[in-house]
């Protein structure tokens, strides 16, 4: 999808002002992080599952190449086809010359934030198929022509009034008296829409949670049942998944499994874990006939050895983004791109560039609370300095901005000027504001002022406050 | 001309080469091949068999899924037809071809339309084997198979598992561990379904919906077979 990263402030400040969005982000913000914590709580293993899980991870990148090799072979063997895809271009036009040899009308997709990354539907869409989303929260945002803005709840900025219309005004066949006002009639009127969708589809599309190098399988992990559906009925599955997604065997994925549910949705378990291997065998009686992977890079490969290694663990879980107090304020959409909250601001430059997506690093207090739930332990704080120095390197930060730190930069090399610049500062300030005992604007500090006062400071600076400490200290212990 | 597939594992390779202390050694990636070995296994499901089977079905209530529980399989097919006439569905199941499921006394059910094989649209309830149950969150596994159309476990909006208590084990690796007991090791059959509870959603406005796209009902008929695990 097109990016609108560059314009995160402005996108943020649009959020900021939308009562919907803002309602929305109020519900979820409590949601998600009570019941992580609870399930984290009931699983007294559940910190070391975590260790376990990013030692899995960090052995299958430090030998991606050889259980990559080892995936497609077993992948072959039962009967599956392997396309590797350096970009998303190859990846799409490998998904679209299968759906034309089989002369694909309809495609149901299960929900893939990789399809998302390569803009998948658009491109169908553009050689005249029809492509349904299966997921509920997909559906409505595919209904409403927007980009997911959370990844394991895309729809989670809209509200059940906003579900009601678009249903009303999309399903114009059923009778317009029908009752839509809880989501149990919005969640059974999707199901009855959707059921027919899966019968008609020729092909399915999923993507996959993990892939197994032992027996060449991909997992999709769901609670609705809509990937499975649409990967059991068409005659064709096509699995859209990452390099980075390969684990050695069935041992190692049944780890993480124990920590990706329960860090996402606080589930002890997801309602279906699915493992497909191949197509359906001769003596099958359903199944798909042909089953394909699309093993997409764009970007990974670039990332291992590189000081954002450690984003390519990542399980997409969406923890870092339930508990991010940014993303709470300005919603998912406001990234701008497909990933959003802090695991995005640190993959998005990566794979989309710095230029494009600088802004996302920034957007973060570094505060800490993604690093201290990422089931996987990916050092996010870190890697989002890592972009701003990088950043700042190349010359895309503001020249207020620049110039700024510079001044700084040039003060703090210079203690004794430093120290008297800050002292005759704060006299000023001090004898300025003396009356009110604030300011309520003040020039170059408008960022602050617009929305709070700033205190006046009485006395003096911090280091001469410091010092005197020091002083007095020590001639305490010397008595 | 360089492939896709080497471009990609070129890349890769590169790139592992230059920051990467050097490869774990050969033999230690294929055994995690073709030995894998269990990792950290939660205590929860460490406890007697007759524990396991009461925490499954302690996890399957708390999951929204329903459980019976009868002592042999000759009580199954009654079992079945109760709980039909208690959820007010018609008489009519579409059944796993299982020669389990089959060699149970039907005949009794005089008023139960079967038949067997895929599912189809409008069926209402399904009814199939397991192949395994995980206790430790009230997971069931079955499989793909002649014996196992995956279709019966998300098409009807009913689903009714035969489980033998015998086949309740504590954790997934134990039930890893009796597949490739079957299969052999390094292979799977085309789908192997791990399954906790009825389908849901919370994508409106994160409200728990059942029945999404899936069975809205999981209903779980537990054969006290006095077997303990194999």
């Amino acid at each position: 999808m097109e990016s609108t990263s560059h314009n995160f402030k402005e996108n943020a400040r649009r959020a900021i002002a939308d009562p919907h969005i803002q309602a929305a982000m109020a519900k979820m913000k409590v949601g998600f992080t009570g019941k992580r914590l609870a399930a984290t709580q009931r699983l007294p293993e559940f910190e070391a599952l975590r260790d376990a899980s990013r030692d899995i991870k960090n052995h299958s990148l430090a030998n991606l190449d050889f259980y990559l090799e080892r995936y497609e072979a077993k992948v072959i063997e039962s009967g599956g086809q392997v396309h590797w895809a350096p970009t998303a271009e190859d990846a799409r036009k490998a998904i679209l010359d299968i759906c034309r040899r089989v002369d694909a009308r309809t495609v149901t997709k299960g929900k893939s934030m990789i399809s998302e990354e390569i803009a998948l539907n658009d491109h169908l869409e553009a050689a005249g198929m029809t492509v349904v989303e299966t997921d509920l929260g997909e559906y409505i945002i595919q209904l409403r022509k927007e980009p997911p803005s959370h990844i394991i709840a895309p729809a989670v900025h809209v509200s059940k009034e906003q579900v009601e219309a678009d249903f009303r005004a999309l399903h114009t066949h059923l009778p317009a008296d029908r009752n839509l006002s809880e989501p149990t009639d919005l969640v059974n009127e999707a199901r009855q829409i959707l059921r027919q969708r899966y019968l008609d589809a020729d092909v399915g599309i999923t993507g996959a949670n993990f892939l197994i190098a032992e027996t060449g399988t991909s997992i999709i992990v769901t609670n609705e049942g809509n990937g499975d559906l649409t990967q059991s009925l068409p005659r064709v599955h096509i699995v859209i998944a990452s390099i980075e997604k390969v684990v050695p065997n069935l041992e190692d994925a049944t780890t993480i499994l124990r920590v990706l549910a329960r860090s996402a949705t606080g589930q002890e378990f997801s309602a279906y874990t699915t493992f497909s291997t191949g197509p359906r065998r001769a003596e099958d009686p359903d199944g798909p006939e042909e089953y394909h992977v699309i093993l997409l890079d764009n970007g990974r490969s670039a990332m291992l050895g590189s000081d954002f290694q450690d984003m390519l663990r990542c399980i997409r879980c969406g923890a870092c983004m339930n508990h991010c107090p940014v993303y709470h304020a300005v919603g998912g959409h406001s990234y701008g791109w497909v990933y959003p909250g802090p695991m995005g601001a640190v993959l998005t430059p990566n794979l989309i560039g710095v230029e494009e997506a600088g802004h996302l690093p920034n957007a973060s207090t570094l505060c800490g609370r993604c690093e201290s739930v990422c089931p996987v332990r990916i050092p996010l704080p870190r890697m989002m300095r890592n972009w701003r120095e990088r950043e700042f390197e190349r010359h895309l930060t503001p020249s207020s901005v620049r110039s700024g730190l510079w001044l700084w930069a040039f003060l703090a090399c210079r203690p004794v000027l430093y120290r008297r610049l800050a002292g005759f500062g704060i006299r000023i300030l001090g004898a300025l504001g003396r009356r009110k005992g604030r300011f309520s604007s003040l020039p170059l500090a408008g960022g602050w002022t617009k929305y709070r006062d700033l205190p006046a400071p009485q006395g003096r600076t911090f280091q001469q406050l410091w010092a005197q400490k020091q002083k007095n200290e020590k001639r305490g212990a010397v008595k | 001309m360089t492939t896709a597939r080497s471009q990609i594992l070129g890349a890769v390779k590169q790139a592992l080469a230059r920051n990467t202390p050097g490869d774990d050694p050969q033999d230690m990636r294929e055994q995690r091949l073709s030995d894998p070995r269990p990792g950290l296994i939660p205590e929860r499901s460490r406890l007697p068999h007759p524990a396991q089977v009461d925490l499954m079905e302690s996890m399957l209530n708390e999951l929204s899924a329903t459980v019976a529980r009868v002592s042999s399989g000759d009580q199954v097919p009654e079992s079945v037809s109760e709980y039909l006439k208690a959820k007010n569905l018609p008489p009519e199941i579409r059944m796993a071809p299982s020669r389990d499921l089959q060699s149970l006394p039907w005949d009794g059910q005089h008023l139960l339309k079967i038949s067997h094989g895929p599912a189809r649209e409008p069926d209402q309830v399904s009814v199939t084997g397991a192949f395994a149950a995980v206790a430790e969150t009230g997971t069931l596994m079955l499989h793909s198979g002649p014996e196992g159309p995956t279709t019966l476990n998300f098409l009807p909006e009913n689903h009714i598992v035969v489980l033998r208590a015998s086949q309740i084990v504590g954790a997934y690796e134990e039930g890893w561990a009796r597949l490739r007991k079957v299969f052999g090791n390094g292979y799977m059959p085309r789908t192997v379904n791990m399954i906790s509870g009825p389908s849901r959603t919370g994508d409106i406005e994160q409200k728990i919906e059942l029945g999404a796209h899936g069975p809205r009902r999981l209903h779980v008929i537990i054969v006290e077979d006095g077997d303990s695990p194999a």
